[in-house]
């Protein structure tokens, strides 16, 4: 029982860790707050859809999901951040704020407002030991976020390009007298975090079997509590904050049974972290 | 009766004076009136705590409902007049925003966006999912006010707001005038320098928060005595954005940027069908465009109004 649960909040963990991850990183370089984010995952799960009911094949049809939302998250952020980065920060947040809204809406009106049902034949089978039991969707998104994020780490840690897009992260005005093309650093922040929360689109698209235009707004808001916990900017801290709070939500609903809205579990987490540590888990003033 | 402006509104006004007379003004126009008075109070008090103060809140609806339900109750349940349901709501709320803004305040400016955000999301739930504030289904039996031993009527109701309103921005632009008029604007600019030159700054946001609050609940006590009903769903972050959309359209920080805006964005789902059912979509374009383009607002600085209606300047032929 409680190996099933850990495994549970692990698997919804990652996936919040999928979608907050693009979060932290687009505030770790331009110190905005990119709440469209949330829009860009939910765009990830129609274009999967979208793709899967064109194509038929699951595998192409994450692929398309990630490259669709690696590309609208290029798009914000050459036409609508970077021309901002002058202003106050609560200029870009309003723009943020308006493009989720928006988007929401766009969903709405394009794809109907009614969950669209996204069955995908994933081909892995279940996986059963005793009474322990992982579903096929459970480790579809095991295997590909943690594919996902030994890939981040990989590209972070050991590679030059990493260590750019580290360098930009502490101080792009430094880093761009060192001879970083900080711009292209940028893009590429924007490309890989909105691949990755289109994969989280997917995986949630289909784990929950339902696409729907306002899937957005509980991980926009849970995103947002849960990169604060770990750290504004902080990747290790977001990926540390994002399983605390998949295995909080788990345990608390599942195991302990407490009338309590699930999704507000992250919320409180954050205020009672925020209380001893207002840094977050593993962030730095 | 012969008025300058034409017999119609000669009978329209006749009537209004006189309470035996149905008002020949249609139920109609009144209540648009009556909801753009509502919206342009909850701008006015958003641009205190953005404009005046500098501080994002993204969960404004929140202190709306505090006050729409505060004043419900009181009317509804415990009895209370008008008279006293609708101050004890602004009161309310502002107690809220104090109890909220103190902690909330201390923090950058990026929590601060995030937690305002979470107490909208957390207010509308307790709304939602407390029977003790009727759940899904709200409150409702809130009557308009009685006064002279009868019920008002709606266009005496918009008068009554009016004036009230008017009497709010009366206070306002001495209050901008005077020092802390003087401490808001010098926290605006830059906050660090302000600090450095002893304003306690601090304590200023707190004000404009308590301030900005306590004005939303006031529209939240008017709104429910109009509507005769509230529910949880009308306080939720999408309201946020609909008040903020008016702000920003208007001009963040401008006096009557706000107010223009409530009245433009107000009036403009009513008189076009189409625009009432893409309201959300074209809110949340206008935010991103308007800030985009043209983030002071239609009556900032820089704005393509005056541009647009600026006269062009004669010039003989033949000169430049």
């Amino acid at each position: 029982m409680l190996w099933q649960q850990l495994a549970n909040g692990i698997a919804i963990g990652s996936v919040y860790a999928l979608i907050s991850l693009g979060l932290t990183m687009v505030y770790g370089i331009l110190r905005i707050l990119h709440v469209a984010h949330a829009g860009i995952y939910a765009l990830g799960a129609y274009v999967g859809l979208l793709s899967f009911r064109l194509i038929g094949d699951f595998w192409l049809s994450l692929i398309a999901g990630m490259a669709g939302a690696a590309i609208a998250g290029y798009l914000v952020e050459r036409f609508l951040y970077t021309p901002l980065l002058h202003l106050p920060r609560i200029a870009p947040l309003i723009v943020s704020i308006g493009l989720f809204t928006a988007l929401e809406e766009a969903f709405r009106i394009v794809a109907g407002p009614h969950t669209l049902a996204y069955n995908a034949r994933i081909g892995l089978g279940n996986f059963s030991v005793g009474s322990f039991h992982l579903t096929e969707t459970q480790i579809l998104i095991l295997f590909v976020t943690f594919a996902i994020l030994i890939f981040l780490w990989a590209l972070l840690a050991k590679t030059r390009a990493g260590l750019a897009m580290r360098a930009c992260a502490q101080d792009p005005e430094t880093a761009s007298a060192f001879g970083v093309n900080v711009s292209a650093v940028i893009a590429v922040n924007f490309l890989i975090g909105s691949a990755m929360a289109g994969a989280a689109g997917v995986l949630i698209g289909v784990y929950d079997n339902q696409v729907w235009p306002t899937m957005g707004s509980i991980p926009a808001y849970k995103a947002l509590a849960i990169v604060v916990l770990g750290g504004l900017g902080n990747i290790p801290g977001t990926v540390l904050a994002a399983i605390v709070v998949g295995l909080a939500e788990t345990f608390f609903i599942g195991v302990l049974a407490i009338p309590f809205p699930r999704d507000a579990v992250a919320f409180v987490a954050m205020i009672i972290v925020l209380m001893f540590k207002p840094y977050g888990l593993l962030g730095k003033a | 009766m012969a008025y300058r402006f034409g017999s119609e509104q000669g009978f329209a006004i006749s009537h209004l004076l006189s309470a035996t007379h149905e008002p020949m003004i249609s139920g109609y126009l009144i209540t648009i009136c009556i909801t753009i008075v509502i919206y342009a109070m909850l701008a006015h008090s958003l641009n205190i705590i953005t404009g005046h103060a500098g501080q994002i809140s993204l969960g404004h609806a929140s202190f709306f409902g505090i006050g729409a339900y505060t004043s419900a109750m009181l009317y509804a349940e415990a009895g209370f007049a008008f008279w006293i349901s609708v101050p004890m709501a602004a009161v309310a709320a502002g107690v809220v925003g104090a109890l909220l803004g103190i902690p909330c305040l201390r923090v950058r400016d990026d929590f601060l966006a995030i937690t305002t955000m979470g107490i909208n999301f957390v207010v509308e739930a307790i709304f939602l999912y407390l029977p003790f504030f009727g759940g899904a289904m709200g409150i409702g039996g809130i009557n308009l006010p009685r006064w002279f031993g009868r019920e008002m009527t709606k266009p005496e109701y918009f008068v009554v707001i009016f004036a009230v309103f008017s009497l709010l921005l009366l206070l306002d632009r001495r209050m901008g005038r005077s020092w802390i008029g003087l401490a808001w604007a010098s926290i605006r600019d830059d906050e660090q320098a302000a600090e450095a030159m002893g304003v306690d700054v601090v304590r200023f946001k707190v004000v404009a928060f308590i301030l900005g609050s306590a004005i939303a609940g006031l529209a939240g006590g008017f709104y429910a005595h109009f509507l005769t009903f509230i529910m949880p769903q009308n306080f939720g972050f999408g309201q946020s954005i609909v008040i903020l959309s008016m702000v920003v359209f208007g001009g963040i920080g401008t006096r009557w940027g706000p107010i223009v805006g409530a009245i433009i964005l107000g009036v403009l789902p009513e008189v076009s069908r189409p625009i009432m059912e893409y309201r959300i979509l074209i809110y949340g374009i206008l935010l991103l465009s308007m800030m985009r383009f043209q983030p002071g607002g239609l009556l900032g600085p820089e704005s393509i109004l005056p541009r647009i209606l600026r006269r062009p300047v004669y010039v003989l032929p033949g000169q430049r």
